[in-house]
């Protein structure tokens, strides 16, 4: 059997595989409880995050702590146009403009900061979220007199499908970005940014709007976040929790394929939501040890285990096979 | 035809002039040896030429156009490639990769995959790399990952070629390989600018040499000159010399 035919098989076989995924994903609001689709839904934007988190930070290799900045702003985006005082826009209006928000946001800073290298790039994002935060607080004790907004409440299936759009856009864009021109000036700005510039690289202008669309999918996902909360304040919005699940998840993962990540972070969301409902007291140690493990023993990630998975399996697939065959002979 | 010139070219870094009101041109098609002592100002002579930082006083063309104000990947595209002193490569990019980034972003013109795929191909084979374009650029040797770096900057189609130290930490094969690597570079039409410590390879290859000492060049010449000249034997040479014995 030629090679050609060998990868496009095992490219039918991905794509048939990720389809029944798609089609479990779609139905699973009609087979289940309301309060796993809750569970389900939070995954998916812990993916979200995730992913566009490693589309950046992972192959130019500075270290955001921003997604917790683009996420409120998408959150505020929906409380400000999408409150019970007034619904300004329809539903989908409102989780564009809060991708485009965190856009535009993220070139800004971007324009600002990513001139600064390593540790500092990753202290000015962590500023970031406390910074609007802050002023998010001062603006609505101050000028508007009141904390906190009220957004319409959405069905939680609404919810959940939007956020499953989202993801599948966001894993759509990531792939072919990977594939792409833009996806090598990523990795060549990752590997010796000094390099890539005079490689002909516009290591501006690549890191710059590529912070910027992973800003989009992260507001995205916090503007529909939002009609599920109800009730947000900017300290629910602007949470950091949010900055550094992305990462602990990411590298949880893997990140050097486009799967590492979303692994990581369906692993690490549902073991933190089953590990807080079992013991909520020590469920963060339980955390910090699986993690302090995962990065001793597997500094790649859990991809690093498919591999060596694949070879066990196929080992023992040969086993099998011989050993049927063998059977086939005595038979006869 | 002179394809750079550079005028009162001057770079200091907070007092220290790294380089001083040097003069300098180069013609097309010639092999320009740099040479000098440690911290002569070489690599800095280098990375103001591909606009690594700007000049603080002077100015420079490449083909008539002025090169100050440029950023490194403009200057790049206008067919100014360079390699460097201690290797950049892309370290856990394959080979192929490591030259197709060049291929794809070092020249003006949009190029397609196919067309990007190819001129990496043929840039590798150049240097003889082909048979390990996928191998992580990092498990190569040195001399390999230099090479790396030379097909990488083939793949921008330059015009001109600076080459940093090639021949540093290399065998003797390994040296006089890299000369005729250099020759049949300059044979494609390539102009060739080297910084380099290897004084049988300077001597060897290049029709011109300059000098430079505490970021001021004091000579210029062919390899015959600079080996008669007494100040560059005295300050340059002569501790080569001395060393040697």
């Amino acid at each position: 059997m030629s090679i050609a035919n060998l990868t496009s098989r095992r490219f039918l076989l991905v794509a048939g595989l990720l389809l029944l995924l798609l089609v479990f994903l779609a139905t699973f609001p009609l087979y289940t409880s309301r309060s796993d689709v809750l569970v389900l839904t939070i995954i998916l934007m812990y993916i979200i995050l995730t992913v566009s988190w490693a589309m950046f930070s992972g192959s130019t290799g500075y270290m955001s702590l921003a997604p917790a900045a683009f996420f409120g702003v998408g959150v505020y985006t929906a409380a400000l146009l999408f409150s019970e005082k007034w619904a300004l826009l329809p539903l989908p209006a409102v989780i564009v403009i809060a991708g485009i928000a965190s856009f535009v946001l993220a070139l800004l800073v971007g324009l600002v900061t990513l001139r600064l290298k390593g540790i500092y790039f990753a202290i000015f994002t962590f500023g970031l979220v406390v910074l609007i935060r802050q002023l998010l607080v001062f603006w609505e004790l101050q000028i508007v007199g009141k904390r906190g907004q009220h957004v319409i409440a959405v069905s939680g299936d609404t919810v959940y499908y939007v956020m499953l759009g989202i993801l599948v856009v966001t894993l759509l864009t990531v792939y072919l970005i990977r594939r792409s021109r833009l996806g090598l000036a990523m990795q060549s700005i990752g590997g010796n940014e000094e390099a890539a510039a005079h490689m002909g690289v516009n290591t501006t202008m690549v890191k710059v709007l590529t912070f910027g669309i992973s800003a989009i999918f992260m507001g995205a996902a916090g503007a529909i976040m939002a009609t599920r909360w109800i009730y947000v304040d900017p300290v629910i919005a602007f949470n950091v929790f949010y900055s550094f699940m992305p990462v602990l998840m990411a590298v949880f993962g893997g990140m050097g394929q486009l799967y590492g990540p979303v692994i990581g972070a369906a692993i690490f969301a549902y073991t933190e939501r089953a590990l807080r409902l079992q013991s909520p007291y020590y469920y963060m140690l339980a955390f910090g040890i699986i993690l302090i493990l995962v990065i001793l023993y597997l500094p790649g990630g859990l991809v690093s285990l498919v591999p060596k998975l694949q070879n066990k399996l196929a080992g023992l697939i040969s086993k099998f096979w011989k050993g049927g065959k063998a059977e086939q002979h005595a038979n006869t | 035809m002179r394809i750079l010139e550079g005028r009162d070219v001057t770079k200091s870094f907070g007092g220290l002039a790294a380089v001083s009101h040097v003069d300098f041109h180069i013609d097309q098609g010639e092999i320009v040896g740099l040479i000098g002592p440690n911290g002569a100002g070489k690599t800095t002579m280098f990375n103001l030429i591909s606009a690594s930082f700007p000049l603080s006083s002077g100015e420079m063309e490449f083909k008539s156009q002025k090169l100050n104000g440029l950023k490194p990947h403009q200057v790049c595209k206008m067919g100014i490639a360079r390699t460097f002193q201690q290797v950049k490569i892309f370290a856990d990019m394959p080979v192929l990769q490591n030259v197709l980034v060049g291929a794809f972003f070092g020249t003006p013109a949009r190029v397609s995959g196919s067309g990007a795929a190819q001129e990496a191909s043929q840039a590798l084979d150049f240097v003889g790399l082909s048979a390990i374009s996928a191998t992580p650029a990092k498990d190569l040797t040195l001399v390999n990952q230099k090479r790396v770096e030379v097909a990488r900057a083939l793949a921008t189609k330059p015009e001109l070629l600076l080459l940093d130290e090639l021949m540093a930490g290399l065998n003797p094969t390994e040296v006089s390989e890299a000369m005729g690597l250099v020759r049949k570079i300059r044979d494609r039409g390539i102009t060739v600018f080297m910084v380099e410590h290897v004084m049988k390879a300077i001597m060897g290859i290049c029709e011109r040499i300059m000098v430079l000492h505490h970021g001021e060049k004091i000579c210029e010449g062919t390899p015959q000159e600079i080996a008669r000249n007494k100040q560059v034997v005295e300050i340059y040479l002569g501790e080569e010399a001395h060393a040697g014995s």
